[in-house]
């Protein structure tokens, strides 16, 4: 008797679950049904282009014609269908992969709605989504690289504000990008050094150590902007990285001019990613490193030097923050200008999370706070009759909203943010 | 290989951990280190593993002062170590946990996992150390993830194998299996150093039996030579009675009624499922079982620390389902947890504070919302004293005291005050035969002063010596409940591993 209830009791939970995701593809698919389909006159359609800007590419393709009401109808009723089946027989482990097909989905419909009538070029808003990822990406990477040697990063702000700043100036100074770039690297080791200095040694909180190298960082910025680079413009006058096309990749349809027509940073990005990930996982350097920032005196016991470790990984993390930071003014803007990263520090801590650690999981957590970004951008300019101000708003509203749904659930290596004594 | 310590010596602020200790371990040895908390058995061995710089004195492997500055000196010397609380890195699998610091790789530092893991397999097969090499080690029984320790230093070459406190954390069965692991490493030529507080396992596994007391050696003697009795006075430094002596149970009423409860754990598994048991007011109830079978969930739901999924809990005729941990304290519930160092105590706290975590807010340690710190060193002092916690000063954080010496503190907390209920788990998990002795009678005289209490413990021999009733517990469920002084050993052996006697259905 009692082993029955017991069972029931533990299956319940999982089953109000499962009832409640399909309810909610059912809702999704209504909705889109009722505010997009019937939200668009009937007999309008919406053109979503799917070619770069640039005239001169191997494959053109049609653009993507769809008439606007029934492309919403029959998206919501695959939405609604899907509902269907996770309610009568279940997804089980697959619900995850559903979940993200019903956001598409959702989305999907959503542009379409939102350009009846009009043009909207998919392919511009998917190299935007790319190119508003790149930061924010630099910023995770920079936290993983830390947080999985067990010491917190939330200086990550600071270490992108900093470097932007140098590399402006020194890229201006010298008429060198390149300069620029590297400076901005080394800036960026600098503060990730002060930070390990105040973190390591000092075991001053980190959290706290975090917060007071933001303030400086902008602090600084600001400071020295407001009395030299004011007024001698010619200290802030970089220029910009130009795009490289990549040679046969980037006449791809679709993929190619969104991955492989970028300038060098967004191709650093895309390798620090692979390298981080397979060193992290795959070889000597990071088992070690991540025994470090799972259980800092077991690696001790095998003769694994934990404070080296830990000082090395924030150095290389405040490298590549660095980096992330010189996009910020020889990548994207081409000056550097106050406050710039505009929390993508901590939004690039955030996809860190949302991405448990991982490097690959970081830049898809990242490309998604992207596509928000990119989406508030383009939503502004189709006038959809939603104010700026709260189009703005997007990246930090799905910042918060996956921190506070994804939070719970993923696991941060074990010694994180824990200062290592021996003896 | 032999390995000789002369007049090793370690000065921790206040205290010598080690004074001028002498030790030789012959190669093929297994050689029992035996001592009471912090008798400096643990301190010894780090420094021979290079964890910690001996303050004097020399170590020697055949015959050749050697001096290691850091682990990774020790391992190369052929020494390996699996320490009492587990060097593993639980999110990594059993051969990245084994292979972690001298790793196989190919061109790169690329991982080769899977020559690694060949490598473990052979080993696991020469000694009989059965271990999944792709499990991952939080995932594994800690009987298993010993082995993984275990292969840890034979993956090193290991001639001489250091082994801390393995069996406190051990199934009887477990414990036969690592025996007979030792045997074979013996028979392969390793040395073993191996430190326990059970005399029976001294007894039938060392050839020589080496005895600290307060940073001293006080004796060596082999099996032969010897007896648990005398052991133990060699220890303690007086008579250890190792048997409790108790008049039958007087008892007067329910205090704890358990109906019908379903708890779940941490995965949202049952992990209590449906178990029934009253604790009546004069008499001790002992769970026994194997660690896993839902025993930690148990003391959970009765203490208020786990919410319960169905079911009922009264406490002296009063419904608490429901209540907070604070409900159940106020109720007159004291509780000794199974991991004293993580939910009984504040390590970084001093022992006064520690002393007064639970009563802190009220008369006579606070008036208004201000401590009183006279008060409450005054009630330290006197705590220290009545409950005989060896320590320099009541300043000092917790953190600093032996094993021992840390369960007292948790005991004297609830002892002072005034509780109708005691619920301990694995209340002398770790500690030697005085402290054990100690903390037996405390919870007897708890019994005959009129309070309900109930004992969750794996080892059969504590069950057996404290309880009046035994219920087994088995895959959450309460198997029988058996009064102690009909119940066999042997008996409750087999219920703790889930095989009923005919006729017999579950019972409570
Ligand atoms: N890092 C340290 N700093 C200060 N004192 C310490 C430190 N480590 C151990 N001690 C003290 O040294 C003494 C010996 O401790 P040790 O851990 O070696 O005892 P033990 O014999 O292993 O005891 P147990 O059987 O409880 O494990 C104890 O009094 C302990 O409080
Ligand atoms: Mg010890």
């Amino acid at each position: 008797m009692s082993v029955v209830a017991g069972s029931v009791g533990a299956s319940t939970a999982s089953l109000r679950r499962a009832r409640v995701m399909g309810i909610l593809f059912l809702l999704v698919g209504v909705l889109i049904v009722l505010v997009f389909g019937l939200g668009s006159e009937g007999g309008v359609v919406s053109r979503l282009g799917l070619n770069p800007a640039r005239a001169e590419t191997l494959f053109r393709l049609p653009d993507l014609v769809l008439p606007a009401r029934s492309t919403a109808f029959l998206l919501g009723a695959v939405c609604a269908f899907l509902g269907g089946v996770q309610l009568s027989r279940g997804f089980e482990r697959r619900v995850n992969l559903v979940i993200a097909i019903v956001l598409v989905l959702f989305v999907f419909a959503f542009l379409t709605w939102a350009a009846r009538d009009r043009s909207l070029s998919l392919l511009g808003m998917l190299q935007s989504t790319l190119l508003r990822s790149v930061p924010i990406t630099f910023g995770a990477l920079s936290g993983v690289l830390c947080e999985r040697a067990g010491v917190i990063n939330i200086a990550i702000e600071g270490m992108l504000l900093t470097s932007a700043f140098t590399a402006s100036v020194a890229a201006s100074l010298t008429d060198s990008l390149w300069i620029g770039l590297l400076s901005g690297a080394i800036v960026g080791g600098l503060v990730a050094g002060l930070l390990a200095l105040l973190a390591i040694r000092y075991q001053v909180d980190q959290i706290v150590a975090g917060t007071v190298i933001n303030i400086l960082a902008l602090g600084l910025t600001s400071y020295l902007t407001d009395q030299f680079l004011q007024r001698n413009q010619e200290l802030n006058n970089p220029g910009r990285f130009q795009n490289v096309p990549i040679p046969g990749l980037s006449d791809v349809p679709i993929l190619g001019p969104v991955a492989f027509d970028q300038n060098v940073l967004v191709y650093l990005m895309m390798a620090i990613v692979a390298a981080s990930f397979f060193g992290l996982f795959y070889t000597r350097w990071g088992l070690r490193v991540r025994a470090v920032g799972e259980h800092p005196k077991a690696a001790d016991t095998v003769g694994i030097r934990v404070l080296f470790t830990r000082y090395r990984n924030v150095i290389l993390g405040g490298v590549v923050a660095g980096i992330g930071g010189a996009y910020f003014s020889l990548g994207a803007v081409g000056r550097f200008e106050e406050g710039m990263t505009a929390g993508r520090g901590f939004i690039g801590l955030a996809a860190m999370i949302f991405g448990r650690w991982n490097p690959i999981g970081a830049f898809a957590a990242a490309l998604i706070f992207g596509f928000a970004d990119s989406l508030q951008v383009k939503l502004n300019i189709l006038r959809v009759g939603i104010p700026s101000e709260f189009l703005a708003m997007a990246p930090y509203l799905v910042t918060i909203l996956i921190v506070a749904g994804a939070a719970h659930r993923v696991r941060p290596p074990a010694a994180d943010g824990k200062p290592y004594l021996k003896e | 290989m032999r390995l000789q310590l002369k007049g090793v010596t370690k000065r921790f602020p206040g205290l010598v951990a080690n004074d001028s200790v002498d030790l030789t371990v012959a190669e093929g040895e297994i050689h029992a280190l035996l001592g009471e908390n912090g008798a400096g058995k643990t301190t010894l061995m780090n420094i021979v593993y290079g964890l910690y710089r001996a303050d004097g004195g020399e170590i020697l492997l055949d015959g050749s002062p050697v001096h290691f500055g850091s682990p990774r000196h020790a391992i190369g010397a052929g020494l390996g170590m699996v320490h009492q609380h587990f060097m593993l890195v639980p999110v990594f699998t059993v051969t990245e946990n084994v292979m972690l610091g001298i790793e196989s790789t190919r061109r790169f530092g690329f991982l080769d996992r899977r020559e690694a893991a060949q490598r473990v397999r052979e080993i696991s097969q020469r000694y009989g150390l059965e271990v999944p090499p792709d499990a991952v080690v939080e995932e594994l029984p800690v009987g298993v993830q010993q082995r993984v320790e275990i292969l840890k230093a034979l993956y090193r070459e290991a001639q001489i194998l250091i082994l801390d406190e393995p069996t406190a954390v051990l199934t009887p069965q477990e414990t036969e299996d690592l025996f007979e692991v030792m045997r074979s490493l013996q028979e392969a030529g390793k040395s073993i150093i191996f430190i326990t507080h059970k005399l029976k396992e001294v007894l039938a596994i060392a050839d020589r039996i080496t005895v600290m007391s307060r940073g001293r050696v006080v004796g060596t003697t082999t099996p032969g030579e010897t007896s648990e009795e005398e052991l133990a006075a060699m220890m303690v430094g007086r008579a250890v009675r190792l048997r409790v002596d108790k008049a039958p149970a007087d008892t007067r009423g329910p205090v704890l009624e358990v109906l019908d409860v379903v708890v779940l754990d941490d995965r949202g598994q049952v992990a209590v499922d449906g178990v029934s048991l009253t604790v009546q007011a004069g008499e001790i109830v002992c769970v026994a079982g194997v660690q896993g079978n839902g025993q930690t969930e148990l003391v959970e739901a009765v203490t208020g620390l786990r919410p319960i999924a169905s079911g009922s809990i009264r406490l002296l005729g009063r419904d608490v389902t429901g209540a907070s941990p604070r409900g159940f304290l106020r109720a007159g519930v004291g509780h000794v947890p199974e991991d004293r160092q993580r939910d009984g105590l504040v390590l970084d706290f001093s022992i006064a504070d520690n002393l007064v975590l639970n009563t802190h807010g009220s008369a006579p340690f606070a008036r208004w919302i201000v401590r009183d710190d006279e008060a409450i060193r005054a009630a330290a002092q006197e705590r220290v004293a009545a409950f005989d916690i060896r320590t320099l000063s009541v300043e000092q954080p917790v953190a600093t005291l032996s094993g021992g010496n840390q369960q007292k503190v948790i005991i004297g907390r609830e002892f002072s005050r005034p509780i109708r209920l005691l619920v301990a788990s694995q209340p002398t998990r770790g500690l030697d035969v005085g402290s054990i002795e100690y903390i037996h009678e405390r919870l007897v005289e708890k019994r005959d002063q009129g309070a309900a209490v109930l004992i969750v413990s794996v080892e059969l021999d504590e069950v057996l010596a404290l309880a009046d009733r035994i219920a087994v517990m088995y895959r959450g469920k309460i198997l029988n409940i058996l009064p102690a002084d009909t119940a066999e050993p042997e008996r409750i052996g087999l219920l703790m591993a889930g095989s009923l006697g005919e006729g017999e259905g579950p019972g409570g």
